[in-house]
């Protein structure tokens, strides 16, 4: 492997295999709706029939047709092989095995707490909480915590040799990078013991007296109650966690993760793109590649084909009464034909607009990283292994 | 059918939602540009603060107190924290000094972490803003659908939780506004792919069953036209190869092989869609009204593409 003969700071990798090939962990992110669950499931599917060796993929959607596509009727939080039947129908032999699990967050969450809860009445009065249920369940940012520390848990397992993780599509894009650090900064906040003051001593202590008043008559003794056992039964587990969440970060900046933002060429994607990209920089994580989805075809921005399109829509008439007598049957007449042909040419035109937008916003992540592959806009979803593996292969070398 | 499309602007409270990326934003001011133009005093609303409001609407960073960006149009970005203040202050009538010590940092922990202060806090101030007439419509880009749904259900979750206390009592009349279909909407913003299609219907059906708001219209955007009838689809293919091609070659000098390319892959790609469309409009089976909003080919980005949304809005509700 090259990686260590490598500069500092500067990888030399020059395509997603040699990326692939070096790595035992791919992140990939981005902006919802750019196809990043299919990319990372179509960079797995690549790996593990052209690298070999044992391949995760680990989505947070629960992406019913994904499994369908892999021959899987659906993949839960445990981890799943895809079987090799999916594989001969795709027409290839892999050289490794591919597995996908899907992230359930309630799942893990529960898991996790069985893990670090000292023992099994804490574990079941955790579980039995009413805040805990909505926590782990029902709001938003467990599910960047948990996604890390999923990942952290199943490398640390050391059943793979590659794991490509699909993150949540966070309203921040970062926001999960920063999850691991800031429930540690959480499970360490004077405010938990504020909060549990009360509770742990008979004696309220003269500052937090008039605080709990307040917070009395706010969210109602029951309600603090709840908070205060929650956070005390939590404790018990801070230890646990507080480490967890220092390694799962440590993992992330290792040079054995790298991270694949995927994009589309439009406006906003590609302006999270570049906010990503530096974010990732500024928390020494290593980008090692953007995936550019649906991109329209090159053939679009010729600007000779601009020139036959207006010749074409200018001199349509023309053209019509010319060809006329070749089209057979069907009864068209001259001014149909033109019509067609002016709509040609104006389809064109119009996708070219497009187009050229795209190639200008591909101009400004080009010079970001060695490695910028690009899918092409196709037509049909995709819906089985061999439509992932066709999309790999845009992306591959 | 009782809530035509007609009806979509004369809500006062609009959720816009939907997979990312299918352009939540766009017809979110689209929308509010819409309602400013025939007269509505409105207020257009990022939760999710990455700016593409600002954008769209081409003023410069948006903050928690509203921005005049047009006549009868505001625009604000929600912050939490400062929503918290605003709450405290307003809803709570928690004394100032509470509101700075110990407990403002309480509330900015929970609201940050702990279950739904952060989503309460967001709908706690739209259905403020609703209360007390600052606006007639109120327009929100929302979350992406996964999201939004804790937004909307965090009312009743936080009734259920906190079984006494200010903060329950705040919550009931939240519900009753929420609840309103008079008042209160979702619209769902979709484009003709399979996935957004998928989570449209999911999130329709996630809105019914956990949240009391109601689903007022789906646009959908970016649909293609349809580039031929079926007689000019034979003409073109006639043209495409054999006799018709030769003779278009002597027609003229031109290289037309991407221009063919082109057509061929306009009418492809808006096949696709229009399956997608199909079981759309199947699967909703008259529930909603659905509005749609077509591929623009334009050059331009921001205000513009906001003028042209509100422009074929504005056609699809007459």
């Amino acid at each position: 492997m090259t990686r260590q003969k490598a500069p500092v700071g500067r990888e030399t990798l020059e395509t997603l295999e040699s990326l692939a090939a070096s790595r035992e962990i791919l992140v990939t992110c981005g902006s919802g709706g750019v196809g990043k669950t299919t990319t990372a499931a179509a960079v797995a599917a690549m790996a593990a029939v052209h690298l070999g060796g044992k391949v995760l993929v680990v989505t947070v959607d629960p992406a019913r047709r994904l499994a369908t596509a892999m021959g899987i009727e659906r993949f839960g939080n445990t981890e799943t092989r895809i079987p090799p039947e999916s594989f001969e129908a795709a027409g290839v032999e892999p050289r490794g095995e591919l597995f996908a699990a899907m992230l359930d967050t309630k799942a893990s969450w529960d898991d996790l707490v069985a893990r670090h809860a000292p023992d099994e009445a804490t574990r079941d009065a955790i579980l039995g909480n009413p805040l805990y249920a909505n926590i782990s369940g029902r709001f938003v940012q467990s599910h960047d915590y948990i996604a890390m520390e999923r990942l952290y848990d199943i490398h640390s397992s050391g059943r793979y040799d590659l794991i490509v993780v699909d993150t949540p599509p966070t309203r921040n894009a970062i926001d999960f990078l920063a999850a691991p650090e800031r429930m540690a900064d959480f499970f360490s906040s004077r405010l938990l013991r504020w909060l549990t003051a009360p509770y742990q001593s008979r004696v309220f202590t003269v500052a937090s007296k008039p605080f709990m008043n307040v917070a009395d008559r706010i969210l109602g003794s029951q309600f603090l109650a709840d908070i205060a056992e929650f956070f005390m039964l939590f404790q018990t587990m801070h230890d646990g966690f507080v480490e967890r969440a220092q390694a799962v970060q440590s993992l992330l900046s290792q040079r054995r993760t790298s991270f694949v933002v995927v994009s589309t060429l439009e406006a906003s994607p590609v302006a999270e793109t570049t906010y990503f990209i530096d974010a990732l920089a500024a928390d020494h994580l290593h980008l090692g590649a953007i995936v550019l989805n649906k991109v329209f075809p090159a053939y679009l921005r010729s600007t000779n084909a601009t020139h036959a399109a207006r010749a074409l829509s200018d001199g349509a008439d023309r053209v019509a009464t010319r060809v006329i007598a070749s089209l057979e049957g069907g009864g068209a007449t001259a001014a149909d034909v033109a019509r067609v042909l002016r709509e040609v040419a104006d389809t064109f035109l119009d996708f070219q607009v497009v187009a050229k937008r795209e190639a200008e916003l591909r101009k400004d992540l080009a010079d970001h990283t060695d490695v910028l592959a690009t899918v092409p806009y196709l037509a049909d979803d995709i819906g089985d292994l061999q439509g992932l593996l066709e999309m790999g292969s845009h992306i591959w070398r | 059918m009782t809530a035509g499309p007609v009806d979509l602007l004369d809500r006062k409270l609009l959720f816009v939602t939907g997979k990312g990326g299918v352009g939540k934003t766009t017809v979110a001011a689209g929308l509010a540009v819409r309602a400013a133009t025939k007269g509505k005093r409105t207020l257009v609303c990022e939760v999710d603060a990455k700016g593409d409001l600002a954008t769209f609407l081409e003023v410069g960073p948006l903050a928690f107190e509203p921005r005049k960006v047009q006549q009868n149009l505001s625009a604000m970005c929600l912050q939490t924290e400062e929503s918290l203040k605003e709450y405290l202050r307003l809803q709570l009538k928690v004394p100032l000094l509470a509101r700075i010590g110990p407990l403002a940092r309480t509330f900015d922990f929970v609201a940050s972490a702990a279950p739904g202060v952060k989503e309460i806090l967001t709908v706690g101030k739209f259905c403020y803003e609703v209360r007390e007439q600052h606006y007639d419509l109120v327009v929100v880009d929302a979350s992406a659908s996964g999201h939004v749904v804790s937004q909307l259900a965090a009312p009743q979750a936080i009734n259920e939780l906190v079984q006494v206390g200010l903060v329950r009592s705040q919550t009931s009349w939240m519900l009753d506004i929420l609840g309103d279909a008079a008042l209160t909407g979702a619209v769902i913003v979709a484009t003709p792919q399979e996935m957004p299609v998928v989570e449209t219907l999911e999130l329709r059906d996630r809105l019914a069953a956990e949240t009391n708001v109601g689903l007022a219209a789906v646009v959908v955007n970016r649909v293609l036209p349809e580039p031929f009838t079926d007689s000019e689809e034979a003409i073109f293919e006639a043209l495409s190869d054999g006799a018709g091609a030769a003779a278009l070659g002597d027609a003229i000098d031109d290289n037309l092989a991407p221009l063919f390319d082109g057509a061929r892959l306009a009418v492809t790609l808006r096949r696709t869609q229009a399956r997608h469309l199909a079981r759309l409009r199947d699967e909703l089976d008259g529930s909603a009204p659905v509005l749609y909003l077509p591929e623009l080919f334009t050059r331009a980005h921001g205000v513009r593409v906001t003028r042209l949304v509100a422009e074929a809005l504005g056609e699809e509700l007459e």
